[in-house]
């Protein structure tokens, strides 16, 4: 069979399923494109033409601004904390010991709980009356007094990237797991044999391995991250004073609390491209990791 | 000829079975209420199924989801489509929904009778430019709550009776080493925040709106309200992490006995004084909300909700049926201890009365002094820039001034 039947055979197989996908992908997506130029709103009479308004309105706003800002440091952090901890936890897991396999099974619990789940259970841990947070560094002596961890803009953030870092740094730890199975005995062995310490041996042995799947992992984390609502609506709704709202919840507030269904679209296009931009620098980065590995 | 007779009325009983078969539960309805406060999730399944039992051709699925869901779900559905045919709404939304054409007008279906039955004041929940858009179901406002024991043991004789009283009072129980924190409110970034800062800008007479419909809250009574919170926080007489309660944490504070004074809704009186989880039970007080010398005697705030038809509803009839049973004395009064009725009448009655006497006196003057929020289409984006010039202040990251004023332009007004 020729290269351009075959391709045709590709293409036509796969035609019912990209017919579904337009459908449910990309017709929305054009709409919303379509809305992002109106000044329409969620319900009542269709909106007017007003070119690229709401796009300027928004990049200009302070509200936005700050949002990406709270956004952003919630990404890096929970991310960052997230690669870290994973890496850790495989490394642990790797380890040949009593029990391992049941703490393997239990290193999926945090990353199979539903979010709402996971942020009510912080919240009740978090609660500046009776949460066990609270009772922790009182009892501990790291506090005299209760704190509010919610309810102050600084430890708001921190308490959510916390939050957020429990559930889905086990993610990171699987996939690095998968990873660590591959890096080869000898190789592990003969840097033993001529003496690299830990370290060294974590850096130039085991890193290599590693590099690539981790990659997937923080590029998938980061995009997540970076879309963040449900854990932040269920613990603070954005507050106090604003402090936590990130980009999504934004979106939420202008198309349907405001019921500006305009202006919410543009928005929600400009964190698209932020995410997409964002998951193309990641690719060309994976990219030339893997030339210069080969 | 016997056997011929028999054979027809088989059949006529059979052919009347095949035709009432489908006739019930011919009409559905889908309902949307909240699962929060007022009448519990129960107490509404439990109504509905007596409504469904008297009404077999209709069937009610109930849907419940938390206060802070409810005006962006019913908005939501409409915007695609519909859904919904009987929606719990707030008081504060009547004027957006108008605009939008969410509710059907119902005002040529409500009689005579319910418009000399229902108290006045409920009338205003479901009301807009003249126009009815539902029953009032839930009447509502926020109360001062005490703990009649801590106040005994300070030695103070009755509750306060002014906002500087209760400031006074409170300062006695933090320095008596009664209680660390007297009082609880409500004060997280929602909208239970404004329904406390509305109770005090009623007591300083301010307003929200000026005649034009732009904001006014920024000077006087406005602004003098939020300085009271403010002020009352700062002393460390409020209890801190009032700024990330919301009701249920006023009262579980206040039910644990953490607190002397809470601002809270009808549904916590029977709740903290006689329910199983509570520390404080049989020591419950409640009053109005205070007043302000020489400005009013009692504050309140309108905190009602009614039902209503949307308009995608393709079963009005029915679902004004359900309306009807859902807000009619008779389930009202049986429901009484977590939600008063909206019936003038029921107030007489010893099966609403008993129990709750207290509470019914201290109803009897909030809910003639109900405030309204400010009644606009925008209400959503005012009520967001207030939450944030309240927790801006309380942060201490901005003045009173400064945060009002700041609302005032993010308002959308």
């Amino acid at each position: 069979m020729s290269g351009d039947r075959l391709t045709l055979r590709a293409w036509l197989m796969m035609t019912p399923l990209l017919v579904v996908m337009l459908a449910v992908v990309g017709w929305p997506l054009i709409d919303t494109v379509r809305l992002s130029f109106t000044d329409t709103r969620l319900i009542g009479a269709s909106g007017n033409w007003v070119g690229l308004e709401n796009y300027a309105r928004m990049l200009t706003s302070s509200r936005f601004l700050e949002t990406l800002k709270t956004t952003t440091i919630f990404a890096v952090g929970s991310v960052g904390l997230e690669m870290v901890l994973g890496v850790l936890a495989a490394l642990l897991l790797n380890q040949a010991f009593y029990g391992r396999t049941l703490l393997r099974a239990l290193l999926i619990l945090p990353w199979a709980l539903p979010t709402v789940v996971n942020a009510t259970l912080w919240r009740l841990i978090y609660n500046p009356q009776y949460g066990a947070l609270n009772a922790l560094v009182t009892q501990f002596g790291l506090s005299a007094e209760y704190q509010s961890w919610l309810g102050e803009p600084g430890s708001a953030l921190i308490a959510l990237i916390i939050a957020d870092t429990w559930k889905n740094f086990s993610l990171v730890a699987l996939i690095a797991l998968a990873a660590l199975q591959m890096v080869p005995r000898e190789i592990t062995a003969a840097s033993l044999v001529d003496g690299a310490g830990p370290l060294a041996r974590f850096r130039h042995v085991i890193l290599p391995y590693l590099a690539g799947p981790l990659m997937v992992a923080l590029v998938l984390r980061t995009i997540e991250a970076f879309k963040v609502f449900d854990i932040v609506w269920v613990m603070t709704r954005g507050g106090p004073a604003n402090s936590t709202r990130t980009l999504s919840i934004l979106v939420y507030q202008e198309a349907f609390s405001f019921q500006r269904a305009g202006s919410g679209a543009s928005l929600a296009l400009i964190v698209t491209l932020l995410v997409t931009l964002l998951a193309c620098a990641y690719t060309i980065l994976i990219r030339k990791a893997a030339g210069s590995a080969n | 000829m016997k056997l011929f007779i028999r054979s027809i009325l088989a059949a006529a009983a059979m052919g009347s079975t095949m035709l009432s078969a489908p006739a019930l539960a011919e009409t559905k309805l889908n309902a949307l209420f909240m699962a929060q406060a007022a009448y519990s999730e129960n107490d509404v399944r439990e109504m509905t199924q007596r409504f469904m039992k008297a009404n077999p051709d209709i069937d009610v699925n109930l849907e419940f989801v938390p206060y802070e869901g409810l005006h962006d779900k019913t908005v939501l559905a409409q915007g695609s489509g519909g859904g919904y045919d009987v929606v719990l709404f707030d008081v504060i939304w009547p004027a957006g929904y108008a605009e939008n054409g969410v509710l059907v007008d119902v005002s040529d279906r409500i009689t005579d009778a319910m418009k000399s039955g229902v108290l006045p004041g409920a009338w205003t929940t479901v009301q807009n430019d003249g126009k009815f858009y539902g029953m009032p179901w839930i009447l509502d406002t926020k109360y001062l709550f005490y703990n009649k024991e801590m106040l005994k043991q300070a030695g103070i004789d009755a509750p306060p009776a002014t906002w500087d009283e209760l400031n006074e009072q409170a300062k006695i129980l933090k320095e008596k080493g009664i209680v660390e924190h007297p009082i609880a409110w409500s004060w997280a970034q929602a909208e239970a925040a404004i329904c406390d800062y509305t109770t005090l800008v009623s007591a300083y007479d301010g307003s929200f709106l000026d005649s034009d419909g732009k904001p006014a809250f920024q000077a006087g009574g406005g602004l003098e309200a939020l300085q009271y919170m403010a002020s009352s926080y700062n002393s460390g007489l409020t209890n801190p992490n009032s700024k990330e309660f919301l009701e249920e944490d006023v009262r579980n504070v206040f039910q644990n006995g953490e607190a002397a004074f809470a601002l809270n809704w009808t549904y916590m009186y029977n709740l903290a004084n006689a329910g199983e989880d509570s520390k404080v039970a049989g020591k419950v007080g409640v009053v109005p909300a205070p007043g302000i010398e020489g400005k009013s005697e009692v504050s309140a705030v309108n905190g009602s909700m009614g039902l209503g038809i949307t308009s995608t509803s393709k079963n009005v009839d029915a679902a004004w049926n359900y309306i009807v049973f859902m807000t009619s004395q008779e389930v009202q009064d049986g429901y009484a201890k977590l939600s008063l009725p909206i019936w003038a009448s029921s107030y007489e009655k010893p099966e609403v009365t008993n129990g709750q006497e207290e509470l019914i006196a201290a109803a009897e003057k909030g809910l003639a002094a109900m405030y309204p929020r400010p009644t606009t289409p925008r209400y959503q984006e005012l009520s967001a820039a207030l939450q944030v010039a309240i927790q801006e202040t309380l942060l201490g990251q901005t003045s009173p001034e400064d945060a009002l004023n700041a609302a005032a332009e993010n308002s959308g007004l």
